[in-house]
């Protein structure tokens, strides 16, 4: 693993350079009263990356890796990859981090955008960097992902899963906090006309919480929906095989995001009671309830920010 | 179509129950057997078509295929206990039929014995490659998942259907308590896929792949053999041994050099090195050191009470045990 020790250590030193440098803009100057304030306990804590590594619950084996794969040294490689996408190219601002809990299962649910999922590198970053306890959110990656060289292991040493139903009870019985995009690939993937706009909501994550009696922590992503104004080519996309092909319609083409601004927002978690199977009727209320938070919390940020690029 | 069951009649104190071990004279087969043969109660009687070299004094050793006659009168004289089936042959050079013909009509052939005979308990060993390792699955499979593993690697569809078999006659036949078990990776001194592939040198691996494994010491298998025994037991099982770690980590625990080859060449180079002779490896069997392929034993462990005894790091140093 000299490859992985190198990395660790140029990255110790990109730590000590940035110290220096403030983070936020100050947040709460536009934050609407009924929003809750970006958190700011000390800031020396928040960057003094390598201690919030070895503060993770990480449940490792003799060989360093936990039953999905996770191994903490690579996840000190993923968390100062993440910081530079979080800091310097999105500066994001967080808003509520107080409501993700510092231990114990929850599902966090957010509104998915931008092409490329960089939207949950920042989530992940937000309750890595900000919360007072670091906690390593577990998103869920698609079914194609395993195919692919590197990718497929890599997500898998960073704490990422393959998106089962039975992955996500397991991890919520292990205490373990996970990342659901609801509106799935369709989401991600939909069209810059359609911004700021949640798609339809799927009800499995809310059967899996009624199932295993996890909150949820409803999340707003502002600025991910217009990082990537794309065009898809579906002619083209139907040649190669693929679901979708979101293209830039200028250079590079591919949809590497625009630097804007992310402002990400968690809401107070929701506890629904139930058994998880109930009837759809009884689900989609739950689930109507939950996009309904998250919708009117992009509007109330959306209506705070000043600015797409700052 | 079942029979009114007869409670099994209890063998007075001091009575050696009978059990047939089918595929005894393999290296797996021997060291099972020396398991059992730990315990006096048990009379051990071997069916295979293999000598049994180095066989103990009060071991009845029957050199017979299991599809014969001879097979049958085994089960007819002889008031057996239990049955431990070994004898699933997955060569990968055999003939197709051959190889099918062995593996489904010799295990129906002896399912209709116990059936016939009133066998109060059947073991098979089966393998938890029978799900198969697929992109789609949950990091843990349990026992209700399907048995896909047919889907991408053909060739393995005579043990998918032993399994299926077995697992059938676990409700089909009442009076008989029916045991499958489904074992990850056995690692030791046999001769299966997994050790052979640790013993290379170089170990051939896929550039950019590394999924989670799951090893169990080959004693570790025998001893949830011996478990299933008991009386009692039933239903069927995955056996896990004492965790996962990734490829990487096993095959730098070996200490041998690896070779990685990109995994759109491996295919054709895989397959022309299999028509060749120098490699034993189906090219399907590629996709088990592609894609994660892990099962969760914890019924095993809550209903069995089984526990595995070695640690992961002597399980997989034990692929350079002595050859027994």
């Amino acid at each position: 693993m000299g490859l992985v020790d190198r990395i660790l250590r140029s990255g110790r030193t990109l730590t000590s350079a940035r110290r220096e440098r403030s983070v936020d803009a100050p947040a709460g100057a536009f934050a609407e009263p009924n929003l809750p304030r970006a958190d700011d306990h000390g800031a020396p804590q928040q960057d003094d990356l390598d201690a919030r590594v070895r503060a993770l619950v990480i449940r490792a084996n003799e060989y360093g890796v936990d039953p999905f794969g996770m191994s903490r040294k690579h996840v000190a490689i993923a968390v100062r990859i993440a910081r530079l996408l979080y800091r310097d190219y999105f500066r994001t601002e967080t808003f509520g981090i107080e409501h993700v809990p510092a231990s114990g299962r929850v599902v966090l649910v957010a509104n998915h955008s931008g092409q490329l999922p960089f939207d949950a590198v920042c989530i992940g970053a937000a309750t890595f960097f900000e919360a007072k306890q670091p906690r390593l959110v577990r998103a869920m990656v698609e079914h194609f992902v395993p195919t692919m060289p590197y990718v497929s292991y890599l997500m898998s040493r960073f704490g990422q899963i393959t998106g089962t139903p039975e992955n996500c009870r397991r991890l919520l019985e292990q205490e373990e906090a996970i990342l659901v995009f609801p509106e799935g690939a369709r989401g991600i993937a939909k069209p810059f006309s359609r911004r700021y706009q949640l798609g339809p909501f799927g009800q499995g994550f809310l059967r899996l919480a009624l199932e295993t009696g996890a909150p949820i922590v409803p999340v707003a992503v502002i600025g991910a929906e217009e990082q990537a104004p794309t065009i898809n080519l579906r002619l083209l996309a139907r040649l190669l095989g693929t679901p979708s092909l979101p293209m830039l319609p200028f250079p590079p083409f591919v949809p590497w995001p625009l630097p804007v601004k992310y402002r990400i927002y968690f809401g107070a978690p929701m506890h629904f009671a139930g058994t998880g199977d109930e009837d759809d009727e009884l689900v989609d209320e739950h689930v109507r309830a939950v996009r309904n938070r998250i919708q009117s919390m992009i509007h109330v940020g959306l209506r705070a920010r000043r600015h797409i690029f700052w | 179509m079942t029979s009114p069951s007869l409670p099994a009649a209890e063998p007075p104190m001091g009575t050696p129950r009978k059990l047939v071990l089918t595929g005894i004279s393999g290296r797996l087969g021997r060291i099972v057997a020396r398991a059992l043969h730990r315990d006096p109660t048990w009379h051990l009687i071997g069916i295979d078509r293999r000598p049994f070299i180095g066989k103990p004094k009060d071991v009845e050793h029957h050199q017979v295929d299991l599809r014969t006659k001879r097979a049958r009168d085994v089960f007819r004289h002889g008031d057996i206990t239990a049955l431990v089936h070994l004898g699933v042959r997955h060569d990968p050079r055999a003939r197709a039929a051959e190889a099918y013909s062995w593996n489904v009509t010799g295990t129906s052939r002896l399912l209709e014995y116990c059936q016939a005979y009133r066998v109060p308990k059947v073991v098979l060993l089966s393998s938890a490659d029978v799900y198969g390792p697929r992109p789609e699955n949950p990091q843990f499979l349990t026992e209700d998942a399907p048995l896909l593993a047919a889907q991408r690697f053909p060739q393995i569809r005579d043990l998918v259907e032993v399994d299926h078999m077995v697992s059938t006659f676990l409700w089909r036949a009442q009076q008989c308590d029916t045991v499958v078990l489904r074992p990850v990776h056995i690692l030791g001194s046999v001769r299966n896929a997994a050790s052979n592939y640790l013993r290379l040198s170089p170990i051939p691996t896929l550039l950019g792949f590394d999924p989670l494994v799951q090893p169990i010491h080959v004693e570790d298998v025998a001893q949830a053999i011996v478990r299933a025994l008991s009386p009692g037991a039933r239903g069927i099982y995955n056996i896990v041994g004492p965790g996962e770690l990734p490829l990487s980590a096993a095959i730098a625990e070996t200490g041998r050099p690896t070779i990685a080859i990109p995994h759109p060449l491996a295919r054709p180079l895989w397959s022309l090195a299999f028509r060749l002779g120098f490699s034993g490896y189906p090219v399907d069997e590629l996709d088990f050191i592609r894609f994660v392929g892990m099962i969760d034993g914890r019924r095993a462990r809550e209903e069995l009470g089984y526990r595995p005894l070695h640690g992961l790091r002597d399980t997989i140093r034990a692929v350079d045990d002595v050859q027994v």
